[in-house]
């Protein structure tokens, strides 16, 4: 990361304000709900809210600080969170390993996990069709043989291990 | 030595051929099972169960435990290798761990891991097998009140002298403590945070944050700085083994500390988790170089690891004795007893002697047999570091999102791990700091049960936490713990403003 | 002579004709049995001796999984098994959480979204106090209660708002006095603090104080049950079970036992809950199991089909009436 070159990445500012409101909105929710089961100090001790609601508070001053901090030095902030190239790679974890797990629901672990391991071998390796499919395929069923076979762990599964009578 | 006469005749019985390879057996499975995440000790003893039928109590513990003993030594692996923690316990050995194998020294780190492993664990069988009946009467001291003040004195330990900006621990920190109390208050019953969902009855588990903050959030890192782990160049021989070992010694100080707040942990019952985070915060504190901890420091690895394994073992007195399991693995051979018709209790030791002294006299084999077979595996797992990464950074992410759906075969946590994993890459990015959060994440909810249970107890006088000399001491401790950066601090500053005002 | 061996060839053919009829479902998959509760505790305890059992004795073609699922005070468990609909291979052992987490909750799920299979037996309670206590009788304790100030006397429990809490407000009610409920995550946990000597008293099931009442650490006082327990083999060295005297009679108007028994999903076929109820048959003539229920002193009572969902229903009302006048309805 070098700190000068403005225009070539994703200023650091934008992620820090987004993470810090995020956080922020986090300890309203958790200051919200506390109020709602009680916060007082009740003679038997403190009631189920009172802990949260510190919590809440303490989180959302913080959050407000980093927040409140980078708004003030919105324009002076010249450091980079992540080059653009940068962020492309890591890109190209995120969007692979998210559209996986979104399909996790409907096709089970299994067939999106091949899925996911021929993708990438394919397309960040210099692996043959052969070598590819080889290792998408075996290292989902050797998944299902040690967790359903051996140790009896049912594991998220689709219409596909359905209609092979699993 | 009327202990010593049991141990010896509980060494004949444990030291058969026959039950040498239902150790070997359950030993293998169990660093198996410690390896994946999502496979737990319970998991392996309902493989193994419907073997043991054919044997005699004895061998059949004895076999179940080895599982135990396996996992114990599993959990290092992945946390070493890949920052993911296989077990909770673990998630301290990656603070260093991982940062070693960066450097190519992954064989190094698994070495001292399982070096500590064995270490700990042995120190704990040696306090069970003298000790047992002291300690298991120094367990019932523990109501509520000092339940808290270990707590405390846990996260006092861990807490301070962080590099990172003081908002941001606040904010993590804060953050773990409010997914901590997401779920079902345990002292009125109370939903909390939950909005109606469903999903979100069983709260947030730590092993799905620390999947996705740790595992996932890594691999996103990793990708940002090319398409390789730096490990890659790990030199592999036995030689490193030896070489480790006599680094090893320099630290037996570490080794006494860790052993010690291991045992203690594991028998109050504290839980071998937070033994290895306040093994790890104490080694902190008492290093001359406490900057070189978090990026790679051998002695960060020893002291979790001895700590998590003395608790871990001795977390088997209060089960035998008392009948309460320390860990969730703990309960499970805790169930098998009981199908023999062996019913733990303060009486085991004297109705069941052959029986007991046998699990004892297997602890110690276990153990070593157990450091043997992972030392000679060193290298194959480093080894793991070379497979190309277009490979193995998919089969990581499969790995993680079984590891996240086996906790509660809940979908939903399967999208939270990936929700954490984001959250874990821009936290690293934007400098707010882990451990804090993962600390809190375990402890918080414990922490506040111990105090409103206190709280009741005492019909809310504070005062109840320097009832007595064993939870006034703890908390004193505590405190003494949490003033010892910020008096640092505070003279750091004065040092820095009769600087500046000589200067001026 | 020739008579029986025809009379017994008969037999096993009518038996080999009748047998695939009355079996006509079996599991094909793994079976996984959900705990509502956290390890170590009374469910997980039975459901982990069933699973030992069935292995041990082959009455199961496919192995049994136990699984626990205790979020939400066992909601987690209960919610899983109602999605599942459908579902032959997932049963579920229950705790009384079955109705006070629905009531104190309000979380969507009652005993009538599940099929019911069997009734195992039921759980007894006893009210325990450390050895050393200088309340030998439950009636001395009843008066020091009643003599004390509110809020003297502590009485730890599992969890908040089920059948510890409930049997701790029967309590207060013959007393008259408030009694401080400190709840603790299991029962093994609640039994320590006992011995411990943190706590006055609690309502532990017997199989989780019998280890320590039987080393002498434990007094108990009496069991909620309308009739003294059956088992006369001495447990301590001076008392068995059967001489544990009833509340009633030491005048605490407490009776209540907590069900074990088993759920399926819904819309469970006939066929399908047939097979379970047998091999629940088939596991109560074990001795293993005998010697089970003698150690944990349960109330075997076996019930099946209608007199169960019948048992069931009246249970739930019993609850809604015992939550409502203590309180613990959720607004």
């Amino acid at each position: 990361m070098s700190d000068q070159e403005q225009g070539a990445g994703l200023n650091r500012r934008i992620p820090e304000a987004g993470v810090a409101a995020l956080l922020l909105a986090v300890g309203g929710i958790v200051i919200m709900d506390s109020l709602r089961v009680g916060i007082e100090w009740a003679d038997d001790g403190p009631k189920a809210g009172y802990f949260p609601f510190f919590i809440g508070i303490l989180l959302a001053f913080s959050a407000g600080w980093t927040l409140l901090l980078t708004l003030l030095g919105w324009s002076r902030e010249t450091k980079l969170f992540s080059q653009w190239s940068e962020l492309r790679d890591v890109a190209a974890m995120l969007v692979p390993t998210t559209v996986f797990i979104v399909a996790v629901p409907f096709l089970g672990l299994y067939v999106p996990g091949a899925v996911l391991i021929g993708y990438f071998m394919k397309r960040h390796g210099d692996f043959g069709w052969i070598a590819t499919i080889l290792t998408a395929l075996c290292v989902p069923v050797t998944f299902f043989l040690i967790f359903e076979r051996w140790f009896l762990v049912p594991l998220a599964k689709g219409p596909i291990e359905a209609w092979l009578g699993f | 030595m009327d202990e010593l006469n049991s141990l010896f005749q509980g060494f004949a019985v444990a030291m058969t051929l026959p039950n040498l390879g239902f150790m070997l057996l359950g030993l293998v499975l169990g660093i198996l099972i410690g390896v994946l995440p999502g496979l737990g000790g319970a998991n392996g003893v309902a493989i193994l169960l419907p073997l043991t039928f054919s044997m005699n109590p004895t061998s059949a513990i004895i076999m179940l435990s080895c599982i135990y003993w396996g996992a114990l030594f599993g959990g290092a692996i992945t946390s070493i290798l890949f920052n993911i923690p296989g077990e909770p316990w673990s998630v301290a050995t990656t603070f260093d761990g991982f940062p070693l194998a960066q450097q190519g020294r992954a064989a190094e780190a698994l070495t001292a891991a399982f070096t500590s492993s064995f270490v700990g664990a042995f120190f704990a069988v040696l306090a069970i097998t003298f000790l047992a009946p002291l300690l298991a009467k120094f367990a019932l001291e523990f109501g509520p009140p000092e339940f808290f003040a270990v707590q405390m004195l846990t996260f006092c330990s861990f807490i301070g002298m962080s590099k990172d900006p003081p908002m941001k621990t606040l904010a993590a920190m804060m953050l773990g403590f409010a997914l901590a109390a997401v779920g079902m208050d345990t002292v009125t019953g109370q939903l909390r945070m939950t909005f109606g969902y469903p999903e979100l009855l069983k709260g947030f588990d730590f092993l799905i944050a620390v999947i996705g903050l740790f595992g996932i959030g890594e691999i996103l890192l990793t990708m940002e700085e090319g398409l390789a782990f730096k490990g890659k160049s790990a030199k592999i021989s036995f030689k490193v083994v030896w070489n480790t070992w006599r680094e090893l010694l320099q630290y037996w100080r570490t080794f006494i500390r860790s052993v010690l707040i291991g045992c203690w942990m594991g028998i109050t019952p504290g839980g071998a988790t937070p033994a290895s985070f306040m093994g790890y915060g104490m080694a902190r504190r008492a290093a001359k170089d406490k900057e070189s901890f978090g990026r790679g420091n051998v002695e960060g690895v020893v002291a979790p690891e001895t700590a998590a394994h003395a608790a871990g073992t001795s977390a088997l007195l209060p089960m035998l004795t008392l009948g309460i399991p320390g860990s969730p693995t703990a309960a499970v051979l805790l169930g098998g007893l009981l199908i023999w018709g062996l019913q733990p209790g303060p009486l085991l030791f004297v109705e069941q002697k052959d029986f007991v002294w046998g699990l004892i006299a297997s602890m110690y084999l276990g153990n070593l047999v157990g450091l043997f077979v992972v030392l000679t595996t060193v290298p194959w797992w480093a080894a793991i570091l070379r497979i190309p990464f277009p490979v193995i950074a998919p089969v990581i992410i499969v790995i993680c999102a079984i590891g996240a759906y086996t906790v509660h075969s809940s979908i939903f946590d399967v999208i939270m791990m990936l929700v954490f994993g984001v959250l874990g890459y821009l936290f690293k990015k934007l400098r707010y700091p882990m451990a804090p959060l993962v600390l809190a994440l375990v402890l918080g909810d414990m922490a506040e049960s111990s105090f409103r249970q206190s709280m009741l107890l005492s019909q809310g006088d504070v005062g109840i936490f320097f009832g007595n000399w064993l939870v006034g001491g703890l908390m004193a401790l505590a405190i003494f713990l949490l003033l010892v950066p910020a008096w640092g601090s505070f003279k750091d500053m004065l040092r820095r403003r009769e600087a500046s005002a000589h200067l001026g | 002579m020739k008579l029986t061996k025809i009379a017994a060839a008969v037999g096993a053919i009518a038996a080999l004709c009748i047998a695939p009829a009355a079996q006509a479902w079996e599991p094909t998959k793994p079976v996984e049995f959900v705990v509502p509760a956290g390890t170590g505790g009374g469910a997980d305890q039975m459901a982990r001796f069933i699973q030992g059992v069935v292995t041990k004795h082959k009455l199961m073609k496919q192995p049994i999984v136990v699984v626990n699922k205790s979020g939400g005070a066992g909601a987690e468990g209960f919610l899983e098994v109602k999605g599942s609909a459908g579902n032959p291979h997932k049963i579920i052992i229950t705790l009384s959480n079955l109705f006070t987490t629905p009531l104190a909750t309000a979380v969507p799920f009652n005993w009538r979204d599940l099929t019911p299979v069997a009734m195992l037996a039921l759980d007894e309670f006893v009210l325990w106090v450390n050895a050393e206590s200088p309340h030998k009788t439950a009636k001395d304790y009843v008066s020091a209660i009643k003599m004390g100030a509110d809020n003297k006397f502590k009485m730890a429990g599992t969890g908040s708002k089920q059948e510890d809490q409930i049997i701790t407000v029967l309590v207060e009610k013959a007393a008259g006095k408030k009694l401080t409920y400190v709840p603790f995550k299991g029962g093994g946990d609640v039994a320590v603090q006992l011995v411990g000597k943190h706590v006055d008293s609690t309502v532990n099931n017997p199989i989780e104080a019998e280890a320590h009442w039987r080393s002498g650490k434990l007094r108990a006082l009496c069991v909620m049950d309308a009739n003294p327990l059956p088992y006369k083999t001495k447990v301590t060295a001076t008392q068995s079970w059967a001489d544990i005297p009833t509340c009633k009679s030491a005048g605490i108007d407490a009776e209540y036992l907590m069900l074990r028994g088993i759920f399926m999903t819904p819309n469970a076929t006939p066929d399908q809950v047939a097979f379970y109820v047998d091999l629940f048959k088939k596991m109560r003539e074990l001795p293993e199991w005998k010697e089970f229920m003698e150690k944990g002193a349960f109330n075997q009572t076996f019930m099946s089909g209608k007199e169960y969902a019948d048992w069931v229903a009246k249970a739930e009302a019993q609850h809604v009436a015992l939550m409502k006048s203590a309180g613990f309805l959720a607004k």
